[in-house]
Order: structure tokens, then C-alpha cells, then sequence
């Protein structure tokens, strides 16, 4: 029935869901505005946040401690971000598709890991939920916000610091100088390659700590291909956020709130066809896109090699 | 450019790499019989694709590792690079060839007819497209899943189940309109509330439908196809019974994991072999099921089942071996 969606179990239900499914978006895509403000698309974040997922996860089973995971999934993103870099601003490769293949790396590379050290899927004990007293008590509002793992609470923490860094910071402005005009940039002074290198080593990390909110805090297993394409929304989410933080919330909100809505439907047995339901979420977003393009640009050297002038 | 071109190469080399390691095979003496499978998941994914894989490695162990090897390509989501190598495995000499997903039958469709002396199998079907080389498998999947739903029924205190499906197809649905309708016969009182998610490999989004169910009152969950590995770890969060199916789920979640309905694909495969070596290549279809040993509902030892529940599911199995108990399906 409509009207059972109405409840507040299924409201709160909804919410909470949607706060969760939307924390591996917002880090993997606020890593990648980064990128995209300085001018670089990476569109190997999917693999980038499988090594991630897999890396944590191997080092969280083996020695228990999850901040020694986190860590290791940090430190992978970013050495898959140092290669991404090299590749692209120091040889000029296609963005796009040397992206692809760093895709298909990590997507190569966490299998085969996970078949030679593990070979079989297993659990860990993630990252716990957080209480807090007070907060997490109080009807609805608690178990929507204030019930969830560290991770979430670094998400949304990461968005308006990231919107500030952007827009309010001497860095964040040679950051979107680079990306909209990097030949201007580099003749007053700014040094293009390292900020490309600095944007691209921050996605890499934060699609691995993507991949690790996965596989050690909001899922605890790993499988392989466990993103199945997320990297690839998450990307799509700079796009319809209008290469700004706050704008990839909205996005990575919608998209996860509508997600979730759907899984409350079809188990509330409105009839709707499945098929249709698990479509939902993406209709929308593209329906969205549609009605509010015109009104952004994208960074004006986007996906464009640097080659400095003589 | 140049540079360019450097880095395409180095690319393509690692593609090479990467899918040499999956094809990769030896050769070995004519006396060996010789099998090469195609999956679209992993030989580890505790679903359909490892219950393939553990039925070759039992027929190995059976038929000695000088009498029989196997070899396999996984993660062939992409249909075309499936087809490409059951085509490498065909000119390679192997014996039998099987296609491991319904995904692949058109693709077998072309090829078979271009190695008539190579055995190829697929499934899950019932359809060989009248060849004389192709044999067919398909598994009964709604006769486990009903055992499993009387169980289920049996067990919930809250009176709500849980299902977490991938797509409304194939084996998938069969499993759960057998689990629903086991549930509807023992109590029909027992709401069964089904999510399909959309996709095999989504593993968050599986999880979440876990989720939603336990907070809609489930107490009791099952699902099918390997991204449910998730779901368990949340079933197992909140305390909830599972039923597993495809393959044995109980190592990820020893104490909630109560019985998996587990495909011994071994019992059709000596069949397939046997006729093989005498010299029938395929025309013929074989399924699994309750009552040939191709099915079998695995009890998790760690999980305490009351034995009245126990003695009503092992009644349930009978019925449906002697026929007495009839599953209708939607």
C-alpha cells in the first residue's frame, strides 16, 4: 500500500538507509571534483576504490586493527593516484581512456589478490556504529544521523571541507585557475604539473578510503567486483553537482534516497514491476541532469594535457 | 605521441597478462579427460559459480588427477569474451566444454556446430537447440527453496521473512517462488516481503534491502546469487536466521546460517562423462534435483535446529522425493 510508506519506520528507515548508501559516493566523488576542478578526469576511481576495498579489508582480517586498514587503503589510492598522475600529466596520455585502463588494473589486481591471499569470501568485525549519548537517543532523528560508523561522520565532515578548500583557500584557487586556464596559471607563477599531481594523489586516497567505507565499515566483506559501477556514478555525481562539493551532496543524496525508497516499496509490495523500481534512482538523477545543465560549465581545460609553451 | 603510444602498449600488455592468467592452460596426454568451464562469477562466490567449481574439484578427487584435469575462465560477465574463449578452449582439444550461465546459450548455439567432435554443456536450460553435441543442465531450484521455506516459516517468531532476489529470472525467482510457496503452505499467516535488487554483483545495495527487511519486522532472511554476502553479515548483525542457497553459506555466518539448499552439479557431470566416453556428445538434458542427489539441503551443525523442526523439514524432503508434496509456482 502507498500509505504505508507514510509510517515513520519506514520514513526513518528510508533516511537511514540513504545516509549509508550515499558515504562510498561522496568520498569517491568529492575525490574526483578535485581532480576535475584542476582539470583531470580519472576515471579509473572504480579501480582505485576496489584495491581500496580489498587492501583495507586484507589488512583489517589479518591483524584485526581497522585504522591500520583505513590506512593501507589510503596509501594504496594513493600510489594508484601517483601513477594516474604520471601518466597523464608528465606523458600527456588520454585522460579518459588511460582512466579505463586503470580501471581495469584494479579490477584485475583486487581479484587476483583476493584469490591468492584469501580464496574464499569472509567477514570482518567493521567499524561499529557510534552512540552517542544524547544525540543518539533522541525518536527518528537519532537512529537517522546519530547511529552510524565513523565513516559516515567523515563523509559528511569532508563536504564542507572540501567546499572550503576549494573556494576560500589560496590552494583551492590555484586549483580552479589550473583547471580553467593553466596556461595563465602556470605564466603568474602557479605550478600546474604539482597541483595536478596533488589532486589526482588526493582522489586516489579518498576512492581508497571509498572503497575501505565498503569493505571494512559499512559491509564487512570483500567479494570481488564489490563497487559494481559505484566508481563509475561517483563520477557521473561531479558532473551533476556542478563540480562543487556541496552540489555532489545533493546529488549522492538524491541518488541514495530514491535507492533506498525503492528497496522500502517493493518490500512494502506496492505493485510496481522490480525491474522498474531498481530503475527509480537513476531515471530520476538523468531527469535532473536534464533540468538543471544549462546553467553549469564544466572547468574549461577538463581532460585537456598541460604542455607548457616555450 | 609517442609517448602516447608507449603507454597504450603498456596497457595492452597488461590486458594481455590479465587475461592470459584466466585462460591459461595446460597441455596434457589424450589419455586425460579434459574439461574447460566458463563462468560469469568466481569459482570462490559461495553461490553459483563456486558450486560448479567444487563439483569439478569432487570428480577430480574421484576420478584421480591423472584420469580427469579441469581448467576455467571466470569473471565472463561480457557474453562476447565468453564466447571467445569457449571457441580457444574448443580448437585447444578439451573434451567437454561447459558454459556455465544462461547468458551464454546463443553464443554455444554458433559454436557447437563448428566442433562437432568437442562436448559442450550448458545451463540452466532445458534446451540442447537440437544438437547433437550440446548437453543441457538445469537445477530444481523451487524444491529446496520450499524445504527452506517451510523451515523459515516454521522458525519466524515475528511473522515476517525476508528475500533478498537479484533479478526476476531464472534460477534466481525459481528458488524464491519455491521459498514463498513452502512458506504459504506451512503458515499462510507469514508475511514474505521480496526485493529484487537489480543486480548480481551490488553487494552494498544487497545489503541495504537486508537491512530494510529487518527493519520492516524480518526476522528470518534468504536470498540468492553471490552479492548476497553482505546481507548475511547484516542478518547475522540483527541476529536474524538465514537460509542460504547454491552453495554451503554457513563459514560466513556460522551461528544464524540454518540449512543451504547446496547443487551437487557432480552427479550429473559422471552421467555427462560416462556418455561422453561411449561416444554421446550431447542431445540430452539433465536436472538437478531432491531426488537424484543433485540437490541437497545442508543443515548447519552450528545452528541448533529443534528437532520437531528438523523432523518436519526431513518430512518435507521426502514428500517432495516420493512426490506426495506438489510445488505450485505463480
Amino acid at each position: 500500500m502507498i500509505s504505508d510508506l507514510f509510517t515513520t519506520t519506514v520514513l526513518i528507515g528510508i533516511l537511514a538507509s540513504g545516509i549509508r548508501l550515499s558515504t562510498p559516493y561522496l568520498f569517491a566523488a568529492i575525490g574526483e571534483t578535485f581532480g576535475q576542478k584542476s582539470g583531470v578526469l580519472n576515471l579509473g576511481v572504480e579501480g582505485q576504490m576496489l584495491l581500496g576495498a580489498f587492501a583495507s579489508f586484507y589488512v583489517a582480517l589479518t591483524t584485526g586493527n581497522l585504522w591500520l586498514g583505513l590506512l593501507t587503503a589510503m596509501f594504496v589510492g594513493a600510489l594508484m593516484g601517483l601513477a594516474m598522475a604520471y601518466v597523464t600529466v608528465n606523458l600527456h596520455a588520454e585522460q579518459g581512456i588511460s582512466g579505463i585502463g586503470f580501471y581495469l588494473f584494479g579490477l584485475g589486481m583486487s581479484d587476483l589478490l583476493f584469490q591468492k591471499l584469501m580464496g574464499t569470501v569472509e567477514t570482518v568485525k567493521g567499524f561499529p556504529e557510534i552512540y552517542i549519548p544524547g544525540l543518539s537517543d533522541i525518536p527518528g532523528i537519532g537512529k537517522i544521523f546519530f547511529s552510524q560508523n565513523i565513516l559516515v561522520y567523515l563523509a559528511y565532515l569532508l563536504v564542507p571541507l572540501a567546499w572550503f578548500v576549494l573556494n576560500k583557500t589560496t590552494l583551492g584557487l590555484k586549483i580552479r585557475s589550473v583547471g580553467e586556464n593553466p596556461d595563465a596559471a602556470d605564466s603568474l607563477g602557479v605550478n600546474v604539473a604539482r597541483i595536478r599531481y596533488f589532486t589526482i594523489i588526493l582522489g586516489g586516497t579518498l576512492s581508497g578510503v571509498a572503497g575501505a567505507s565498503m569493505s571494512i565499515a559499512l559491509l564487512n566483506v570483500f567479494q570481488q567486483n564489490m563497487t559494481s559501477g559505484l566508481g563509475f556514478i561517483a563520477v557521473a555525481l561531479v558532473y551533476f553537482g556542478a563540480w562543487s562539493p556541496i552540489g555532489v551532496l545533493g546529488g549522492a543524496l538524491l541518488f541514495s534516497f530514491i535507492n533506498s525508497l525503492q528497496l522500502w516499496m517493493q518490500v512494502l509490495s506496492i505493485p510496481i514491476p522490480s525491474d522498474i523500481a531498481v530503475m527509480m534512482p537513476y531515471v530520476v538523477t538523468i531527469l535532473v541532469l536534464v533540468a538543471t545543465v544549462s546553467k553549469v560549465r564544466a572547468p574549461s581545460a577538463l581532460s585537456k594535457p598541460f604542455e607548457r609553451g616555450d | 605521441m609517442k609517448k602516447f603510444t608507449w603507454f597504450v602498449t603498456l596497457v595492452l600488455a597488461f590486458a594481455l597478462v590479465l587475461s592470459a592468467c584466466g585462460t591459461a592452460a595446460t597441455q596434457a596426454p589424450a589419455a586425460k579427460f579434459r574439461v574447460a568451464v566458463v563462468m560469469p562469477s568466481s569459482t570462490t562466490d559461495l553461490a553459483f559459480g563456486q558450486s560448479m567449481y567444487d563439483a569439478l574439484v569432487k570428480v577430480q578427487k574421484e576420478m584421480g588427477a591423472d584420469k580427469f584435469e579441469f581448467v576455467y575462465s571466470e569473471g565472463m560477465f561480457v557474453v562476447d569474451d565468453a564466447a571467445a574463449a569457449i571457441r580457444d578452449y574448443a580448437t585447444q582439444g578439451f573434451d567437454l566444454i561447459i558454459a556455465h550461465g544462461s547468458q551464454y546459450g546463443s553464443s554455444l548455439q554458433e559454436i557447437a556446430p563448428d566442433f562437432p567432435k568437442t562436448s559442450f554443456a550448458w545451463g540452466t536450460t532445458v534446451d540442447t537447440f537440437g544438437q547433437p553435441n550440446i548437453f543441457a543442465y538445469e537445477a530444481l531450484s523451487q524444491e529446496g527453496g520450499y524445504v527452506n521455506g517451510v523451515l523459515a516459516a516454521t522458525l519466524s517468531k515475528s511473522g515476517v521473512i525476508g528475500v533478498v532476489g537479484p533479478i526476476e529470472t531464472g534460477d534466481a525467482k525459481l528458488y524464491i517462488d519455491g521459498f514463498a510457496a513452502g512458506v504459504a503452505a506451512t503458515n499462510p499467516d507469514v508475511k514474505v516481503n521480496v526485493n529484487y535488487i537489480g543486480s548480481f554483483s551490488d553487494v552494498a545495495l544487497a545489503s541495504e534491502a537486508a537491512t530494510t527487511h529487518i527493519s520492516a519486522g524480518a526476522d528470518v532472511l534468504t536470498g540468492s546469487a553471490q552479492m548476497v554476502v553482505g546481507a548475511i553479515g547484516k542478518a547475522e548483525e540483527a541476529k536474524a536466521l538465514w537460509f542460504g542457497t547454491q552453495s554451503n553459506q554457513a563459514s560466513l555466518a556460522p551461528s544464524i546460517v540454518v540449512a543451504s539448499q547446496v547443487y551437487h552439479w557432480e552427479v550429473m557431470l559422471k552421467e555427462m562423462i560416462a556418455l561422453i566416453q561411449k561416444g554421446t556428445l550431447g542431445g540430452q538434458s539433465f536436472t538437478a534435483n531432491l531426488a537424484n542427489g543433485g540437490q541437497v539441503i545442508e543443515f548447519n551443525s552450528g545452528y541448533s535446529l529443534p528437532a520437531d523442526a528438523q523432523a518436519l523439514a526431513d518430512k518435507t524432503i521426502k514428500g517432495i522425493i516420493d512426490g506426495s508434496i506438489k510445488i505450485t509456482l505463480p
